[in-house]
């Protein structure tokens, strides 16, 4: 019994090591992209084919889910907004939500499981192929040439990323608020102008993007660069990519607000 | 300067409390082609990746090139390894660029050619290994022989003057085989390289090497030119060449007597 | 070669990143708090500033002509100090009358400033002379209910 107990939180123990170690590796491995990062701006082609595949190819996802995301915000707002004689404030309450909020955790989410996934299972099979071997036999760097270039090509696909989400979002917004509910085209635009800040709202938003940006990309690029180079370890390092992912966006999220609304 | 490229002295190398190598001793003269043979698990590749400075040994040390290589900065460990071309079990081609792109990819990586140097240096290695047709395919287009001739184009791109074929036969018919086969000893004379081939394919490698090690229980069992160990008395190299069952390499993976083991794990 | 296309669409992927950007800045922002150009500062006592928080704008006859910048309390007086921020811009008479206002019946509350009369100018770090507090609901129907009362009894008193 009372080893059986001791076992247990042993393990839980040890489980917390291991967490703590991989923290601590994952950062290291962001202090080589961001050392190797020289080498690969050097080649920006590099950078400009992952921006591809990560931003141009996440593209058709983002915008079909920030339309529906504006229509739902609209048609659910308008529903509590009305009740207070206030529906003309729909456009504010849609565009503040998507440019603080929903823009940018949304993006970062399906980020996550679009480009995010196809990172890690990509790095993770050049690993088991030994591909990243055979680089750095050829004295090539797989940090600089695979790592890197991929990690900033994440960084700034992001914020472009959450930006479109936004807009789209706040056209989805309006086409069910002006069209579908009636509410005055003028007042839409006029009163979401009148409290949507640039910088309170805006670039607030575009920071916490370009964070999510930093975190997504370098947890994707990690959980492939650390997964066994196995088929059960490149499918469970995905796994990973995903629910950490998750979890880092919404913690950093909840930081990030807290300092944006008291500072 | 000695005439050995690479030389292996005394190298012992192991993960966690498991000793891989107890004191290996190996040289490798220009110009040669030697074979490293053992059995599976026997830690040949390890060796391979501690001639490419992948892996740091426990003690003792490998010299490529007179220079030790587990001392050598970033720098002085790239430079080493510019002078190596290494030929990986599935051939490890790139999977995203082209037969031709993969060729072209440590010319582009190391150099400043135009690219129409570029362009014909990727023909002749492609040439030398018969592939100048499948220039355009892509690496997951390949069957497994051609991309090991791929890769083995890529390997010897920049010249080398250690090549390092980690089982170059593994999972090869016998007319890939053949031609692989060929293709190393060809390669080799023609570019007044140094050949390390790791494997457990006897007859072929026999057939090409001028030289063998046999590596069993973490030391050289033995050595020799292949007319000699074919000869060899010595137990191991008897059970070896020959492909016999048991012997003094055991069938089983050491483990507490059987009796035993099965009283204790009815206690539990 | 393929890479002119990926080229092409990480153009296009830009371009449209970019403009959502201008989008958001233009059409769905605005740069209340970024446009303020050079400003001078005044402060102004205040026994009760309501809801008051920095940030809140400051306006004159509507338009928006400041910012505050920061709310302390002083504790000789037992009254806020609230500093302003006005854009140089518009320059206010000395006796200019500073109010606290709110938007609607329960909306923000903000500074309206009244220009006085006086020939001199408000200069940096000075103060206004004359200052309204904000207008507290609690109080205002204390108030109300209280002259009611009031009124009833002096019709009494009458009769």
């Amino acid at each position: 019994m009372f080893s059986a107990l001791a076992g247990m939180f042993g393990g839980i123990g040890h489980r917390i090591i291991d967490r703590l170690w991989r923290f601590g590796s994952g950062l290291r491995f962001f202090a080589y992209i961001l050392i190797y990062s020289g080498e690969s701006f050097r080649r920006l082609h590099l950078t400009i084919r992952e921006i591809y595949f990560t931003g141009v190819l996440s593209l058709i996802i983002m915008l079909v889910s920030a339309f529906f995301v504006g229509m739902v915000l609209a048609l659910q707002g308008y529903n509590t907004l009305q009740r207070y004689g206030s529906s003309e404030a729909i456009g504010v309450l849609v565009a503040l939500s998507l440019v603080r909020e929903l823009g940018p955790v949304v993006t970062a989410l399906l980020f996550a499981g679009r480009a995010g996934t196809a990172i890690t299972a990509e790095i993770g099979l050049m690993k088991a192929t030994e591909q990243l071997s055979a680089m750095e036999m050829m004295a090539v760097s797989p940090i600089a040439r695979v790592v890197a270039p991929r990690f900033w090509a994440g960084v700034l696909s992001m914020p472009l990323l959450a930006a479109l989400f936004s807009m789209v979002g706040v056209l989805g917004g309006y086409m069910v608020a002006v069209p579908l509910i009636g509410v005055d085209s003028g007042a839409f635009w006029s009163q979401m102008q009148a409290s949507v800040d640039f910088k309170e709202d805006i670039l607030n938003g575009i920071i916490k993007s370009v964070v999510f940006g930093v975190a997504c990309t370098l947890i994707a690029l990690f959980e492939g660069f650390d997964a066994p180079p196995t088929a059960e370890g490149v499918s469970r390092a995905t796994t990973r990519t995903v629910v950490n992912s998750s979890l880092a966006v919404l913690g950093l999220d909840f930081v990030m607000t807290s300092f944006m609304i008291v500072a | 300067m000695s005439d050995n490229i690479v030389e292996i002295d005394n190298l012992s190398f192991g993960y966690k409390n498991r000793l891989l190598h107890k004191g290996i001793n190996m040289v490798f003269p220009r110009g040669k082609v030697v074979a490293i043979m053992g059995g599976s698990g026997s830690g040949k590749t390890t060796l391979l990746r501690l001639i490419g400075g992948q892996l740091k040994p426990v003690s003792g040390q490998v010299k490529v090139a007179g220079k030790v290589v587990h001392e050598q900065d970033r720098s002085g460990l790239q430079a080493l390894r510019r002078k190596m071309g290494m030929l990986f079990q599935q051939g490890a081609l790139f999977t995203d660029l082209s037969v031709y792109e993969n060729v072209a990819f440590p010319m582009r990586e190391h150099t400043d050619l135009p690219e129409s140097m570029i362009r014909d240096l990727v023909m002749m290695k492609l040439n030398a290994v018969g592939l100048r047709g499948a220039r355009n395919l892509k690496a997951t287009e390949l069957s497994g022989g051609m991309a090991r001739r791929v890769a083995l184009a890529r390997a010897v791109a920049l010249d080398p003057s250690i090549i390092m074929y980690d089982e170059p036969f593994a999972g090869l018919d016998p007319i890939s085989m053949a031609v692989i086969c060929n293709l190393i000893r060809n390669l080799n004379d023609a570019l007044g390289a140094t050949s390390i081939i790791v494997t457990h394919d006897v007859q072929e490698v026999f057939s090409i090497a001028d030289y063998v090690y046999f590596v069993a229980n973490g030391v050289v069992a033995a050595e020799g030119s292949p007319e000699d160990l074919r000869k060899s008395e010595l137990p191991f190299v008897h059970q070896f060449v020959h492909g016999e069952v048991d012997g003094p390499v055991p069938f089983h993976y050491a483990a507490p007597d059987y009796r035993q083991d099965i009283l204790r794990s009815r206690n539990v | 070669m393929e890479r002119t296309t990926i080229d092409l669409w990480v153009g296009v992927f830009a371009a449209a990143g970019a403009a959502a950007l201008f989008g958001l800045a233009l059409k769905v922002g605005n740069f209340n708090s970024a446009t303020l150009g050079e400003t001078y500062s005044v402060t102004g006592a205040f026994e009760n500033i309501g809801s008051l928080k920095p940030r809140a704008p400051v306006k004159s006859a509507g338009v928006v002509v400041g910012r505050v910048d920061n709310i302390k309390f002083d504790t000789n007086t037992y009254e806020a100090l609230v500093t302003v921020k006005v854009d140089k811009r518009y320059p206010f008479p000395k006796d200019t009358f500073a109010n606290i206002y709110t938007a609607g019946l329960l909306g923000e509350q903000y500074i309206g400033l009244e220009a006085g009369g006086d020939d001199k100018m408000l200069q940096d770090g000075d103060k206004f002379s004359k200052t309204q507090d904000a207008v507290v609901l609690e109080k205002m129907i204390s108030q109300f209910l209280y002259s009611k009362a009031s009124e009833t009894n002096d019709t009494k008193e009458a009769e």
